[in-house]
């Protein structure tokens, strides 16, 4: 019989980064090699983990950083309730447990040769740049690559370094966007809703593959724009982030109809979204 | 054949205890006959139908899956091993037997629970057919029957008026169950007694294709106007496993706990966001409808009930599963006569 599928990796914080006024990046690093080792092998792009206090609890929060980085992991987190509470207390050398990885991945190894465009929405960002990572980690693989990335203020946009980083590098398009009212004097990026962004500012008849993550009325409007744009249904990728206490396909909770985000998931193509029951998302 | 006096019942769990089971029978509790450990002396109850399942011997209300000793912001995690004590369930019934296999699937669903393997490995299950049922019992609905063996390591069977009852033997921990018991189980002969008969209230296969197409269905509302949300169904149910985990604890040690929870429950759902993908009773109705007839079958390949009744005895709004299950079937005949 294998061992106690609760038991975590304890892990060091090697850094913490404030992204936005109540979102933080920690960087943690495993305090055992064969743990870690373990963790690297099963890992791919869209998988998520169980990040716990001790104390707190566990929540599950999808993994920021790319498997091609595989000498920690980050995970970004908005303190909303008791467990990122206390994730937000954590200070740097101070240390916390993580499960996983569990669930599906992005298919990243069959875009090989396509162009992939990342929209992102808020918090959206933090799945699709451990996925940006990956493919720029992996560049002369994949065609064009393009991040339309928005947020409800200026402040509010994650990984602000990260933004400035793939601005500079010239192989992969960046455009940000704020909702309207959410930019300040300096502000150089859009200022409207990302679906609408996407539309203005994304060429038609795309065939390669895209990913959208962020809120669920942000998926639901840029879904019909991405199809108008030429992507396909199979092509269209998203992350879908239901409550879940397990993530082994036990607790019942993240079930939509008769799918298991946390088993069937996180990742989603919109051809699989479209054949869930809508009053269930 | 190898038979057992019901008067002799209590030296049955005395001899069994004697030789190293816990035992875990029907007996009073107040009003209710409840199972739970048997005490000597305690008089094993045959002709009641227990408020609590077989499912509480597998998977407590509340378990220890995780243990922490705490220092400031610091931690230690300490081993945590499951409590499976060598069990034996006595007289459970036969809808609470069959309830196992749909809890081994899920606790075997790849990722193997190992509180729950330990404890399932060490409980034998002794199932008693029914003489009797009540108006809430509707195993042969979900392709059960009052006689049914499935999922027990031993089916005791009444005979001779309910004054016997005959032992078979279905396995190695039955066997070994029936030898622990020694000089109180003996060879004879009895007159089987008649099972009790449970009408059929719905046909399962043709509401499962009722299911998939009646998610936006209106009787949704009409069904569950009277749920009060308050998870007696769930906790009560032989199948039902959904569980929350939370942490508690000192400033010294803290333990996380799994925990029996219910699609009942409104924050069941609820995203950390504030959005609730099933954020009225129709809903989590349906929910709970739907994962035993059509989900656990698309998953499982069996349905997630076992047709027991709890769910409708112990409802203090007066709603049935297999009232639910009849009205979506006679629902999609009448639409289909149209």
């Amino acid at each position: 019989m294998s061992g106690n599928l609760y038991e975590a990796s304890v892990m060091r914080i090697a850094a913490v980064r404030e992204e936005t006024p109540d979102t933080r990046t920690l960087r943690l690093e495993f305090a055992d090699e064969a743990a870690r080792a373990a963790f690297s092998r099963a890992y791919r792009v869209g998988m998520f983990g169980l990040y716990g206090v001790p104390g707190a609890g566990e929540c599950a929060l999808c993994i920021a950083s790319p498997p091609t980085r595989d000498r920690y992991v980050e995970c970004t987190f908005r303190r909303t309730g008791r467990v990122t509470a206390a994730l937000a207390d954590r200070e740097a050398e101070q240390r916390i447990t993580l499960r996983g990885p569990y669930g599906n991945a992005f298919p990243i190894d069959d875009w090989r040769g396509r162009d992939v465009l990342l929209v992102a929405g808020g918090m959206g960002l933090a799945p699709l740049r451990s996925v940006l990572w990956n493919l720029l980690d992996r560049r002369a693989e994949f065609g064009a690559i393009t991040l339309v990335c928005g947020a409800r203020t200026a402040a509010d946009l994650l990984y602000k370094d990260g933004l400035a980083e793939w601005a500079k590098r010239g192989d992969v398009k960046v455009t940000t966007t704020v909702d309207p009212g959410g930019e300040t004097a300096a502000w150089r990026g859009k200022v409207g809703l990302v679906p609408a962004v996407v539309e203005e500012t994304v060429p038609p008849n795309q065939k390669g593959v895209a990913a959208v993550c962020g809120p669920l009325g942000m998926i639901k409007f840029a879904m019909p724009v991405l199809v108008r744009l030429g992507f396909a249904a199979r092509d269209v990728y998203t992350t879908l982030e239901n409550r879940m206490k397990c993530g082994v396909g036990q607790c019942g909770r993240c079930n939509i109809g008769g799918v298991y985000v946390c088993r069937d998931g996180p990742v989603f193509t919109l051809e699989q979204l479209r054949k869930m029951p809508a009053g269930d998302l | 054949m190898k038979i057992v006096d019901v008067d002799k019942l209590s030296d049955l769990a005395a001899a069994l205890a004697a030789k190293g089971y816990r035992i875990v029978a029907p007996v009073r509790d107040g009003d209710v006959v409840r199972l739970k450990q048997w005490k000597r002396g305690e008089c094993v109850v045959l002709d009641a139908f227990t408020v609590n399942s077989v499912k509480d011997v597998l998977i407590p209300p509340s378990e220890v899956i995780g243990r922490y000793a705490l220092d400031g912001d610091d931690f230690t995690p300490e081993a945590v091993a499951a409590e499976a004590p060598k069990t034996v369930v006595l007289a459970a019934r036969p809808c609470d037997a069959a309830a196992m296999a749909v809890l081994d699937a899920v606790f075997n669903w790849d990722f193997a629970d190992t509180f729950y393997n330990a404890r399932r490995a060490a409980t034998t299950i002794a199932a008693l057919a029914c003489r009797q049922a009540d108006e809430q019992c509707f195993c042969t609905s979900v392709g059960g029957a009052p006689d049914s063996t499935a999922g027990a390591d031993i089916i005791l069977r009444p005979a001779d008026g309910g004054k016997r009852l005959t032992v078979e033997a279905l396995g190695e921990k039955g066997e070994a169950l029936v030898a622990a018991a020694g000089e109180v189980v003996q060879e004879g002969e009895a007159a089987a007694d008649a099972v009790a008969e449970v009408p059929v209230r719905f046909d399962a296969a043709a509401l499962a294709a009722r299911l998939a197409e009646n998610f936006e269905s209106p009787l949704w509302q009409t069904l569950s106007l009277a749920c009060l949300g308050c998870g007696a169904c769930a906790y009560a149910c032989p199948t039902c496993h959904c569980f929350d985990i939370q942490d508690e604890g000192t400033r010294r040690e803290s333990v996380r706990l799994r925990n029996w929870d219910s699609c009942g429950f409104g924050l069941f759902t609820q995203h950390a966001g504030g959005h609730n993908p099933r954020p009225d009773q129709a809903a989590r109705w349906r929910q709970r409808v739907m994962h035993k007839f059509l989900y656990f079958v698309e998953r499982f390949g069996r349905l997630a009930c076992s047709g027991c009744g709890r769910c409708a005895r112990l409802c203090p709004a007066g709603m049935a599963m297999a009232d639910s299950c009849a009205a979506i079937e006679a629902a999609a005949q009448k639409a289909a006569k149209r």
